[in-house]
């Protein structure tokens, strides 16, 4: 049992290295690796060294962390409501995000002052208040389809806002490139912002892991051993709002990702939370490394939403998922 | 019974005139009632000839025959996955017509600005057909293992919905942005630009396919007594329901087709004529196609007239207004 998730874990972290090897010294232009480590120990200020430096690093190290978060969140989301499809962009988080993204991006005054990140955190964090209030409470009630449903009817209100929005300061196209998700604007202080926020919860939010377990049993055998659902469901809303506030504000809406690993990882693990979710961190890491080199690579010079390649695998599965869950 | 679905069909019926007349009057250019009346007996002058009978009337009439449509489709797949909160836009045949369609604007445009050819508009109905018809094989063939389980239906077709719209954020991506505002009309769902050219390729598929619907009413009602009752009764569930699925996938093809995407107007309809005038369909259907219609026009007034002269695509408003009835509808369903 230990042995295969320290197996696993290898595994994910060699994918992720080699990811981040790739994502730095591949692209429109590549990059000799001999070039990359100087950039980072022997800085000079030519230009190949500043790509490295100030645009392929943060990028890369943006997609690792997001990947992490979204692995994570989907993981306890899943573990707290006993709800296997339960998942950011699935509830329609990242949608809410969205649309308090363009709701500032029209006020130029407000924008302005807070910039573009900080903008977008600060929406992300409201959206997500109200979807998770809304969501969590219910869905330990809610079968699949229902969870699902009430995700996709919120999904198309909060985009359907964010159009008005962006139709009346005719940004509309602009919005879409948000909504199809992306790591371009990655910069240092983005990576900052991740590493701060994002890291202070996940750091909380392993050690609740043994408590998600609890509760991830059931209402009653949780009540039985001693353990307050409620108060994990609220601890876990908590530390899910900035989690998903601070990738949604980098990257935009990036779907499946925490549908997709956490589930893997208890296929091959089974149900314990302890183990499920820092696995969750790097699975997510090393899948949204990959996809965001894909994304750069496939079209280069120009971009393919990322967006696209989480669908592409995260469809397939999800349908798989829906077939095993009613077979 | 009967005399209350008389009552409520009137009503509906004295609603939707009143919202035609309103929105006949309303837009840019202002009407009075007057110069309404003038220029439907042949007395008005050019300019209220073109507002009236080029621009409105067909928009009218093609949101009317959207609304009918799409209500219609939204009483079949209640039906047939026995899921309260189904309806054309969700499970994703509205995005396999729009995908469709987006693709072959993408193919066919080549300059900037450019208005679509007179080919293309003649060949969208097809090929929104076309593509919705391939969104439902595909949910079909995904959600059929030993039959079709209908729950298994309803979340295979979110699952299908959320993949075409990736593949529809692609393409809108790489547009340039004269091509990808009208891309956008598909997408949101607009009558913008109606003309009675599409009024009069749709009216006549639309009202035989309501037709077929309406005649075969009895059999959705067994439907819903459930499989084993209804097998008991001689339907063979099967095929009936595979009958049905393609009724509807005609339906909402041939709205998307019109229209766009507009999500939501299938749950709207049925669920309020269904409060009504209770769950048979023979009475249900007739009055939830008024309802959808008075719905749709308001909404294209609204989206017409609220931010004039820049306009918001109908399938948007709807959404804004369908939404939170299905959030309370989920709510009281527990």
């Amino acid at each position: 049992m230990n042995k295969k998730a320290i197996s696993l874990a290898l595994l994910c972290c060699i994918a992720a290295a080699a990811g981040l090897i790739v994502a730095v010294s591949a692209g429109a232009k590549n990059i000799p690796l001999q070039t990359v480590w100087n950039s980072l120990f022997h800085y000079e200020d030519i230009l190949d060294m500043q790509l490295v430096r100030n645009g392929r690093l943060p990028r890369a190290l943006s997609a690792a962390l997001i990947g992490g978060f979204l692995g994570i969140s989907g993981a306890m989301m899943q573990g707290v409501t006993r709800n296997p499809i339960a998942e950011p962009s699935m509830m329609g988080i990242t949608q809410g995000a969205a649309l308090a993204v363009a709701a500032l991006s029209a006020i130029p005054r407000l924008y302005g002052l807070f910039g573009n990140t900080l903008a977008a955190f600060i929406g992300a964090a409201l959206s997500s208040f109200l979807v998770l209030l809304f969501s969590m409470q219910n869905a330990r009630n809610m079968n699949l389809s229902r969870l699902l449903l009430a995700g996709t009817a919120l999904s198309t209100f909060f985009l359907s806002l964010a159009m008005i929005i962006a139709m009346l300061s005719n940004k509309s196209q602009e919005l879409a490139f948000w909504v199809g998700g992306g790591l371009r604007t990655a910069a240092w202080h983005s990576v900052w912002l991740l590493l701060i926020v994002g890291g202070v919860c996940t750091a909380l939010a392993l050690t609740l892991s043994h408590r998600i377990n609890i509760v991830s049993l059931g209402e009653d055998v949780a009540i039985g051993l001693g353990e307050n659902p409620a108060k994990v469901r609220v601890f876990s809303i908590l530390l899910l709002i900035p989690l998903c506030a601070s990738s949604v504000a980098v990257a935009g809406n990036i779907a499946f990702v925490g549908l997709i690993v956490p589930h893997i990882i208890r296929k091959t693990l089974g149900g314990d939370y302890r183990l499920i979710m820092p696995l969750s961190f790097i699975g997510g890491s090393a899948l949204l490394i990959w996809a965001d080199v894909a994304a750069r690579l496939i079209n280069q010079p120009y971009e393919t939403p990322i967006g696209l390649f989480t669908a592409i695998i995260g469809v397939p599965f999800f349908l798989w998922l829906v077939r095993k869950e009613n077979g | 019974m009967k005399n209350k679905t008389f009552l409520a069909l009137g009503i509906a019926l004295l609603l939707l005139l009143g919202i035609f007349l309103l929105s006949l009057l309303s837009g840019t250019y202002t009407l009075t009632l007057k110069e309404i009346f003038d220029t439907f007996l042949g007395k008005g002058t050019k300019m209220h000839h073109t507002v009236i009978f080029g621009l409105r009337l067909p928009r009218i009439i093609s949101a009317v025959l959207v609304g009918a449509s799409l209500s219609t489709a939204g009483c079949i797949l209640q039906s047939i996955t026995k899921n309260q909160l189904a309806e054309p836009g969700i499970i994703g045949l509205n995005a396999g017509a729009a995908l469709a369609v987006v693709l072959l604007i993408a193919s066919n445009s080549q300059n900037y600005y450019d208005a679509l050819g007179t080919h293309t508009i003649l060949l969208m109905p097809i090929v929104s057909i076309l593509g919705a018809f391939g969104a439902a094989l595909l949910i079909y063939g995904l959600s059929c293992r030993k039959g079709i389980a209908p729950n298994r239906l309803i979340l295979v077709g979110i699952g299908v919905n959320a993949g075409i719209n990736a593949v529809i954020t692609l393409y809108q991506l790489n547009m340039s942005k004269g091509d990808y505002n009208q891309a956008l009309t598909w997408i949101s769902g607009s009558l913008w630009g109606s003309s009675w050219q599409f009024v009069y390729m749709a009216a006549p598929i639309i009202s035989l396919l309501i037709g077929m619907t309406f005649y075969k009413s009895k059999v959705l009602d067994v439907i819903d007594l459930g499989d084993e009752l209804a097998t008991g009764l001689g339907v063979l569930m099967e095929k009936e329901r595979r009958k049905f699925l393609m009724l509807a996938v005609g339906l909402a093809a041939s709205a998307t087709a019109l229209a766009g995407n507009i999500a939501f107007l299938g749950l709207l309809g049925p669920h309020i004529a269904k409060r009504i005038v209770g769950p048979v369909h023979r009475r249900q259907i007739p009055l939830a196609i008024l309802i959808s219609a008075v719905i749709i026009l308001l909404a294209d007034t609204a989206s017409r007239n609220l931010f004039a002269p820049l306009e918001i695509p109908v399938g948007i408003t709807i959404s804004v207004i369908g939404v939170p009835y299905f959030i309370y509808l989920m709510a009281r369903e527990k």
